[in-house]
């Protein structure tokens, strides 16, 4: 225990002393890019899972927290953390290329959701009864997400409606106009990222059934992702010290996702280590 | 007194311009010396009678003034010279500068400034390019990113009216310069890269009163086909083809912009313009011909309907647009004379129509392509090459990419020579696997595509082009694309500006280098040429690197990122090591 501490201390120093702001009172600042407007991750009055999760590494790092409110259109990361706005991003896929990732602290799925007063419980995109169904699917701009690709190749691209993550902007949390189409029975089921399904399927006013889908990916496009942290590429010093919170505040972390009801794809979800030093070791 | 007398003089010739003299060509059109539109008349032709500056005389071409926007992103509106005051609209936030070319050095007279808001930070969608304002009856109509169309005074900067058409928030913009047909002002949105739903619309110049919208997609009553629609090939005759060619009601979501030109006739009363590509870029997830993307319309300016459509490129796989400009000409071609519109299209095949009928004439290639087999000149339609085809696939080797044998910069035409002088890319793609990204904290995937020169290493061409020959004349090579508007004139000399910032005038009969200019940043704008209140001949440009092909200097961009600015970044990253950014416009006039 002591051995951890001790280590987590030096690397959080290594990261204090080095690039990063010290405001007029002298005390650290660890600034983050996050959408202004997108629930489950994040919004302004920090009822996201990310903004939770920020505050406690600006806690266990000693840190104040500042928020650049940005929102995650294209070019976000070149915008915002790549421009030097901000220090770190929060949530975003470890094979992002042009940033500098720590190890994931979810892994989650797109699932398939729909009302559970239809009995559907499909999981499989080679399900045949998806052949008479609307299907919804967000729009990342002029892109279908991956399982339309899927979809496209089974011949269903006419039972698919687009829904932009977009939205209007002016709306509170656009993308979760699809789960709401859902609940309205718009369409009769939706394949969407998990986190967004788990998180308004909770709020929303009828049962909402979820399925992680399956296959996990077609092609090149895999359905499961995992998600870590990212700062700006050589920017190791916040990295490690981002990585032994991460590993630390595991647990916690993972009640977070509970909370928050993120589906988590079991196939390799990453464990806490049973032992902080392995967590230490584990790097 | 003489401001109010040469405003009437200009009244009337804009009455008399709007119509055609018996037995006058489309591209003998009447010249007093200003430069009132970005393509300069309703043909598009881009021509100026001055002769002051020609091919004797051009070297000696010396800058008289210059000024600053003070913004450094893309510049590629034309400034527009209306009754001694010159007008120059700049990328977002849109300012408009009124310069007086009476006083000395042509101080500002007024600005006006819109103020378009990226209503959040990281909002806006898109490049911050602006194509330019429309001078007409007294007023300066322009849009500006987010989505506004404006109407100034040009006398006083006053603000006379300002229509919201869309929601930036939703991923559309605005960049294209207007045009005014009938006292209808028409523009068209801008986005096609994020799912949005193009559409062109007609606002009454006297109120700003929108007075109708076509959508490129949609069953016929959005597309405001009617009874009067009659395009000339059988198989685009069936009803509702903009909604019954995509699967499902992907039309919604399915692009087809309108970002660029529109040309007028005003004796045949018919407005042309192009539609941008359609989405998402996976086009097995469109199966179909994804109509009306990628194609042309000609519209009754007064109420949007169409009289016909032609679709250059049905289920487009490359990101081949349809916008660029058509040039409205009288041809005798095969011996008979012929109203025909030159559209030099993406896919880089230059389509020489019949634009009272839509009849495709020729479409020859003007760049280097290997997508397309030809057009079959009886059912119109292009014979794409399926060994070219994109999907879930790498595929090499596909030419011309995206931007196609030329994108947005337009074409001039010179009676005089009979020749179009076309500024175009020579670049082809490499169609990649996939890459995780994400959005919104939502994660997936997008194709990744990779840019380079086309064969002989060079990246751009600017051409003479036979449009009854239909074949290129000659050739000049360019380091980077092309990708300034041309302007031809009366002293047969042509202007255009480079990517590296070479301003250059070459002869317009043999592609002679007579004369160049280096600006401070990359020239990507309409040079435009006019005659001051002086007498003089003057020559204008604005320099300032980015839009597309520049990002990787304007929008500070990773050159080690190829995939950058949708995979442009990969043929441009040496641009930094020849161009700065900075917008500036430069004057040059004859000692």
């Amino acid at each position: 225990m002591f051995s951890l501490s001790h280590s987590f201390r030096c690397r959080a120093l290594i990261w204090l002393g080095t690039a990063f702001c010290i405001t007029a009172a002298g005390q650290r600042t660890l600034r983050i890019c996050a959408d202004p407007n997108n629930l489950p991750f994040s919004n302004q009055t920090g009822q996201g899972l990310e903004n939770r999760l920020a505050q406690l590494i600006a806690h266990d790092l000693s840190a104040d927290l500042k928020y650049v409110w940005f929102s995650e259109r294209k070019n976000f990361l070149k915008n915002s953390l790549n421009a030097n706005l901000c220090d770190a991003v929060l949530g975003v896929p470890v094979d992002m290329e042009n940033v500098l990732l720590t190890r994931p602290y979810y892994r989650s799925t797109y699932v398939v959701l729909s009302r559970a007063d239809r009995g559907l419980k499909i999981e499989s995109l080679y399900d045949p009864r998806l052949q008479g169904l609307r299907i919804g699917l967000h729009m990342v701009g002029n892109d279908y997400v991956p399982p339309g690709h899927l979809l496209a190749a089974r011949g269903l691209s006419s039972q698919i409606e687009g829904y932009s993550l977009y939205g209007a902007y002016g709306e509170t949390n656009p993308p979760a106009r699809l789960i709401d189409a859902v609940a309205k029975n718009e369409v009769d089921v939706a394949i969407v990222w998990g986190p967004f399904a788990g998180y308004f399927a909770k709020k929303a006013a009828v049962h909402l059934a979820i399925q992680p889908v399956s296959p996990i990916r077609f092609h090149m496009f895999p359905f499961t992702y995992s998600i870590g942290i990212a700062v700006r590429k050589g920017d190791i010093d916040l990295q490690s010290a981002i990585q032994l919170v991460l590993d630390k505040e595991c647990q916690r972390i993972g009640a977070l996702l509970k909370e928050y009801a993120f589906p988590s794809a079991e196939e390799d979800a990453p464990p806490c280590a049973t032992s902080p030093s392995a967590a230490v070791f584990s790097r | 007194m003489k401001m109010k007398l040469s405003l009437y003089c200009w009244l009337l010739f804009a009455l008399s311009a709007a119509a055609q003299a018996p037995g006058q060509k489309m591209q003998d059109q009447p010249d007093d010396g200003q430069w009132i539109m970005p393509a300069k008349n309703y043909a598009s032709t881009r021509f100026s009678t001055l002769t002051d500056i020609n091919t004797g005389t051009v070297k000696n071409l010396k800058l008289a003034w210059t000024f600053s926007t003070g913004l450094t992103r893309g510049h590629e509106a034309a400034p527009l010279v209306v009754n001694s005051t010159m007008y120059i609209v700049t990328p977002w936030p849109n300012i408009l500068y009124a310069l007086d070319l009476t006083k000395p050095g042509a101080p500002v007279k007024w600005s006006y400034k819109p103020k378009p808001s990226p209503s959040s930070q990281g909002v806006a969608c898109c490049d911050v390019v602006n194509r330019g304002a429309a001078y007409f009856s007294g007023r300066i109509y322009y849009n500006t990113l987010d989505l506004h169309t404006v109407a100034i005074d040009a006398a006083t900067g006053k603000e006379a009216w300002n229509t919201t058409l869309g929601d930036i928030n939703k991923g559309e913009s605005m960049t294209m310069a207007p045009i005014v047909a009938k006292g209808v002002v028409i523009v068209g949105n801008s986005g096609g890269e994020f799912g949005v739903r193009g559409w062109l619309a007609g606002l009454d110049a006297k109120d700003g009163k929108i007075l109708w919208r076509a959508y490129a997609a949609g069953p016929d009553k959005d597309v405001l086909i009617g009874p009067n629609f009659h395009p000339f090939y059988a198989a685009d005759r069936a009803p509702d083809l903009g909604a019954k060619t995509w699967p499902g009601d992907a039309w919604k979501i399915g692009g087809g912009t309108c970002w660029s030109w529109i040309s007028y006739d005003p004796d045949l009363d018919l407005i042309y313009y192009g539609t941008a590509n359609p989405g998402p870029w996976n086009a097995d997830q469109r199966p179909g011909d994804n109509k009306w993307t990628s194609a042309i319309f000609a519209r009754r300016p007064e109420n949007g309907e169409a009289v016909w459509a032609y679709q250059f490129n049905p289920h487009d796989d490359h990101d081949y647009d349809g916008v660029n400009e058509n040039i409205l000409l009288d041809l005798t071609i095969n011996g008979r004379p012929r109203k025909v519109l030159v559209h030099p299209d993406r896919n880089a095949r230059m389509y020489v129509m019949d634009r009272a009928t839509g009849e495709v004439i020729s479409a020859e290639t003007y760049a280097f392509q290997n997508t397309s087999e030809g057009v079959d000149l009886k059912t119109g339609r292009i014979k794409p090459n399926p060994a070219k085809a994109t999907g879930l696939k790498t595929v090499k080797d596909i030419c011309p990419a995206p931007p196609g044998g030329k994108d947005w910069q337009p074409s001039a035409f010179s009676p005089r020579t009979g020749w179009l002088y076309v500024p175009h890319n020579n670049l082809c793609y490499e169609a990649q696997s996939v890459e995780a990204n994400y959005i919104a904290g939502t994660p997936y995937v997008g194709q990744n595509v990779r840019m380079y020169a086309g064969p002989g290493g060079h990246r751009g061409e600017f051409s003479a082009w036979d449009p009854v020959a239909a074949k290129t004349v000659w050739t000049v090579k360019e380091i980077f694309p092309a990708w300034s508007g041309a302007v031809a004139t009366a002293g047969d000399v042509v202007f255009y500006g480079t990517m590296d910032g070479w301003f250059r005038a070459l002869d317009a009969k043999t592609g002679t280098k007579l004369w160049e200019f280096k600006a401070g940043s990359g020239i990507i704008a309409q040079p435009i040429t006019y005659k001051g209140p002086d007498g003089k001949q003057y020559v204008a440009v604005l320099s300032g690197v980015g839009g597309w092909a520049g990002a990787v200097v304007a929008g500070m961009l990773n050159a080690a990122d190829g995939t950058g600015a949708l995979g442009f970044l990969n043929a441009m990253a040496d641009l930094p090591n020849y161009t700065t950014k900075g917008g500036m416009l430069y004057v040059f006039a004859l000692p």
